[in-house]
């Protein structure tokens, strides 16, 4: 007779030997750095070119992403409507994205197509005119965007709490308003264009099936382009973090529920630390077993759903707890997340919960592994970071090894209610 | 071309396993023939909402997730108005546990007060937060409603309203996990790192026992065609005005579902179609405008929606749609146009066919269509539309009668 109360025997997780998968690399005739994981079972590819060119070494709100945004958007042969056509005729999916130090202009097409659509990407990194009427269409979309973006509580609280961790002049805490849009000038972007994508530090990360003479083919379309010709200047920006710890922002007098985002800074994921504060993190809030969502949603039901992260920043980093819940029981909400630090500050994790959180880490980990895109990704983590393999690694034993009397530790210096943002925007 | 074995238990469950042997894990997705169409008009949202009870314990495991994790595994759900989906991945060396977890939910559930009690709250935020807290998250409700008169797509999965969610009581949950929660209304796909002969003894070894149940035969009214153009204009809290236009289209099956399907993507399907191109780039009518619809197993609603750029009169707006619509009812697409489709199409079923668990969560989809080969045909059909198929079902679904309309005001 089966007896369905008994669980059937695992293997823990936390046996298995993971390893990351070391991709190809070289080096273009510019100097360019390639990293290529050449494996998968469909026919695609992923190219990303990063360039040194996130919002961290512009002068003006908004030219990085804008410049961004509009790379594709017109060349001196091609308008933006003939480079969406083409690109789309292939099958192809040309995407650019801007964040704080890097800009990505990333393509996902079919093996067989490639070749076709190499070209064009040349182009663009040699021609982008940025012209003015697709400048003033973007302008006026953003802004659209942006006024029903100000109507939602979770937008309005999401950079708040950035400004308020970094300030708002910092290039993590800074954030647009209407005005910005407006003041955007062609011109800034074509200087910004030159100096950063054209004339800028690119590297390239790829995965999946790549064509035969892959190297060769970069090669002739971006080995000979002025890229990485400079070094990048070293910009720092000064922090100037809020010194007002709590606040309650009233965006809209209809609002059923409240956005709550409660933050802290902490080290960065280079430091020793980091993944020991990953596990605590994942302890605490950073999948669907942790104490938050156990306590807050599964128990209590104020919410849909609640998550503490890390924040995976290069300069500067934050725990971050973040939620929607209803207006009624946001007040109750904060409470109970400060009740669940308390308990990790105060008693050492049991170690049945402490297996489970170490096998979910080891056993999602191998899961994320799954596939080149996935395994590129890691690396291009690490090595924007200034990280290697041997982080990979120390991440992987830190999960594996570490103790209840370090979480404990580590939970008493850095879950301290006293020491975190909290803010509510209903 | 994705290749799997299939097998059925006696009690009636349908088992597909699909061999990769290039990942260390194993995906387990059971798919219930349940979705919002089987819900009553007087109890909408329950087949959501039962979903979310699935996750709080079965008649001999107290917990779901606990066990899962454990083993290294992670989990999901949705549902839709035509079915629930179920699927988890693990390391393939343990797989057993999730045929145990799997397997007890599918033979009965604890029915707990309690998860009855805080999941109804739950899913209420998710209303909230989706659909009430949110500039235009109540269009869809009133659009279903204008669209349907008969047919159940006229709720929305989440529910017509808060207090059906709220009312629900233990007796109902109970009722409807009898009706429908059974191996006779349910397909069990395996994939990944795992052997036939394996899943075969699994199988049999936990899901076996489990009663069939009674084979819900489903009656729906279909929608009558639509015989005139409805229209309705809200005010709201918007920052600025919105058109929301829906035609009823074909039925999964139809070879003409794959026609609207590659319509919509020459209409609204990215940068360079054609109500893009003509009204955000062009007239500059739109801040933004999609076309799509949603893959409904019964007559969904092809759609277009698109916000209108500060200033712009609404009925400008809707005359500049109309006149594309116009083009592609009176002229031929062009062959290229119609190859830029379908090659858009075969990159898409690429990059979706990449991961283990979307291939398994496809397979159960087709399956519950009829055959879990209709996966591979996919593309076939899509490769046969031509240029007159277009014209032919542009006239036929983007007719005034056959339309609803709303207006989105800011107020």
């Amino acid at each position: 007779m089966l007896n369905r109360s008994e669980a059937p025997h695992i293997k823990d997780a936390v046996e298995y030997k993971i390893g990351l998968k070391k991709p190809d690399q070289f080096k273009l005739d510019n100097g360019v750095e390639v990293y290529n994981v050449q494996a998968g079972t469909e026919e695609v590819v992923q190219i990303e070119w990063v360039f040194k060119a996130g919002n961290w070494f512009e002068e003006k709100k908004l030219i990085a992403s804008a410049a961004n945004f509009l790379i594709k958007n017109g060349t001196s042969n091609k308008s933006a409507f003939e480079i969406n056509e083409f690109v789309d005729f292939y099958g192809a999916y040309l995407n650019r994205s801007c964040y704080n130090e890097t800009a990505v202009v990333s393509l996902h097409c079919l093996t067989k197509q490639l070749e076709h659509i190499l070209p064009l990407v040349q182009e663009i990194f040699l021609d982008a005119t940025m012209p003015e009427d697709e400048l003033l269409i973007y302008k006026q979309n953003m802004k659209q965007r942006l006024a029903v973006n100000l109507k939602k509580c979770d937008f309005i609280a999401g950079r708040k709490i950035d400004a308020l961790l970094f300030g708002e002049k910092h290039p993590y805490g800074v954030y647009s308003e209407m005005d910005d849009y407006d003041a955007i000038q062609q011109d800034e972007l074509i200087r910004y264009y030159q100096s950063y994508y054209k004339n800028g530090h690119c590297t390239i990360f790829s995965a999946g099936i790549l064509p035969a003479k892959y190297q060769q083919l970069l090669n002739k379309y971006f080995g000979q382009l002025p890229f990485n010709k400079n070094q990048v200047t070293n910009v720092s920006h000064p922090m100037f973090p809020s010194t007002q710890k709590k606040w309650n922002i009233l965006n809209d007098p209809d609002g059923v529920q409240g956005a709550i985002r409660i933050a802290r800074p902490c080290p960065l994921p280079s430091d020793p630390v980091f993944p020991k504060l990953q596990v605590l993190n994942v302890l605490f809030g950073g999948f669907f077993g942790s104490r938050l969502m156990a306590n807050i949603r599964e128990d209590k039901g104020y919410t849909y759903g609640i998550y503490s992260y890390l924040m995976n920043h290069i300069h500067a980093s934050a725990i971050l707890i973040s939620t929607e819940a209803g207006r009624d029981v946001c007040e109750a909400t904060v409470k109970e997340v400060y009740h669940e630090m308390e308990q990790l500050r105060n008693k050492e994790v049991g170690k049945d919960e402490l297996l489970l959180v170490k096998n979910y880490l080891i056993g999602t980990l191998l899961g994320d592994l799954d596939g080149p895109f996935h395994i590129i990704g890691r690396w291009k983590n690490l090595i924007l970071h200034g990280m290697d393999e041997s982080h990979f690694n120390y991440y992987v034993n830190t999960i594996k090894t570490i103790e209840a009397k370090e979480l404990k530790n580590l939970a008493e210096k850095y879950l301290n209610p006293e020491e975190f943002y909290e803010l509510v925007v209903v | 071309m994705v290749n799997f074995d299939r097998f059925e238990l006696s009690n009636g469950l349908k088992v597909l396993v699909h061999q990769d042997l290039s990942t260390p894990m194993a995906v387990v997705n059971v798919l219930y023939d349940v979705g919002a169409r089987d819900e009553v008009e007087a109890q909408t949202g329950f087949a959501h909402l039962f979903e979310h009870l699935m996750f709080g314990g079965s008649v001999n495991i107290p917990d779901y997730d606990e066990p899962l994790q454990l083993s290294g595994g992670e989990n999901n759900a949705y549902t839709t108005n035509d079915l629930t989906n179920y699927y988890c991945q693990l390391p393939a060396e343990n797989l057993e546990t999730a045929f145990w977890l799997e397997s007890d939910r599918m033979l009965s559930l604890a029915f707990s007060k309690k998860s009855l009690d805080v999941q109804r709250k739950v899913v209420c935020e998710e209303f909230k937060e989706h659909y009430i807290n949110k500039p235009f998250g109540d269009v869809w409700h009133m659009m279903r409603d204008l669209a349907y008169k008969v047919h159940p797509y006229k709720w929305m999965t989440i529910g017509k309203e808060l207090s059906h969610i709220e009312n629900a009581k233990l007796e109902d949950v109970k009722n409807f996990f009898s009706k429908h929660y059974n191996p006779s209304n349910a397909i069990l796909v395996v994939a990944g790192n795992v052997q036939t002969a394996q899943v075969q003894l699994l199988a049999e070894k936990w899901f076996g026992s489990i009663p069939s149940g009674i084979k819900y035969h489903r009656n729906i009214l279909q929608e009558p065609a639509q015989q005139d153009a409805r229209r309705m204009t809200v005010k709201r809290n918007v920052p600025m005005d919105a058109i929301y236009k829906t035609w009823h289209m074909a039925s999964r099956l139809d070879q003409d579902y794959y026609t609207t399907d590659l319509l919509t993507d020459i209409l609204g399907g990215g940068a360079s179609s054609r109500l893009y191109q003509a009204l955000v780039k062009e007239k500059q009518l739109f801040a933004h405008i999609n076309c799509y619809h949603f893959g409904s197993l019964d007559r969904g609603l092809l759609t277009i929606e698109g916000q209108l750029v500060k200033g712009v009169d609404m009925k400008q707006a809707e005359d500049a749609i109309e006149e594309e619509l116009t083009k592609a009812r009176e002229h031929l697409i062009d062959d290229r146009e119609l190859q830029k489709v379908k090659n858009k199409t075969e990159s898409v079923m690429a990059f979706e066919d990449m991961s283990v668990m979307n291939r398994a969560g496809s397979l159960a989809f087709y399956e519950l269509l009829g055959d879990g080969n209709l996966m591979n045909d996919e593309f076939q059909r899509y490769q046969q539309v031509t240029t007159s198929d277009l014209q032919r079902v542009a006239k036929e679904v983007l007719r005034e009668s056959n339309s609803n309309t709303i207006w989105y005001m800011a107020n």
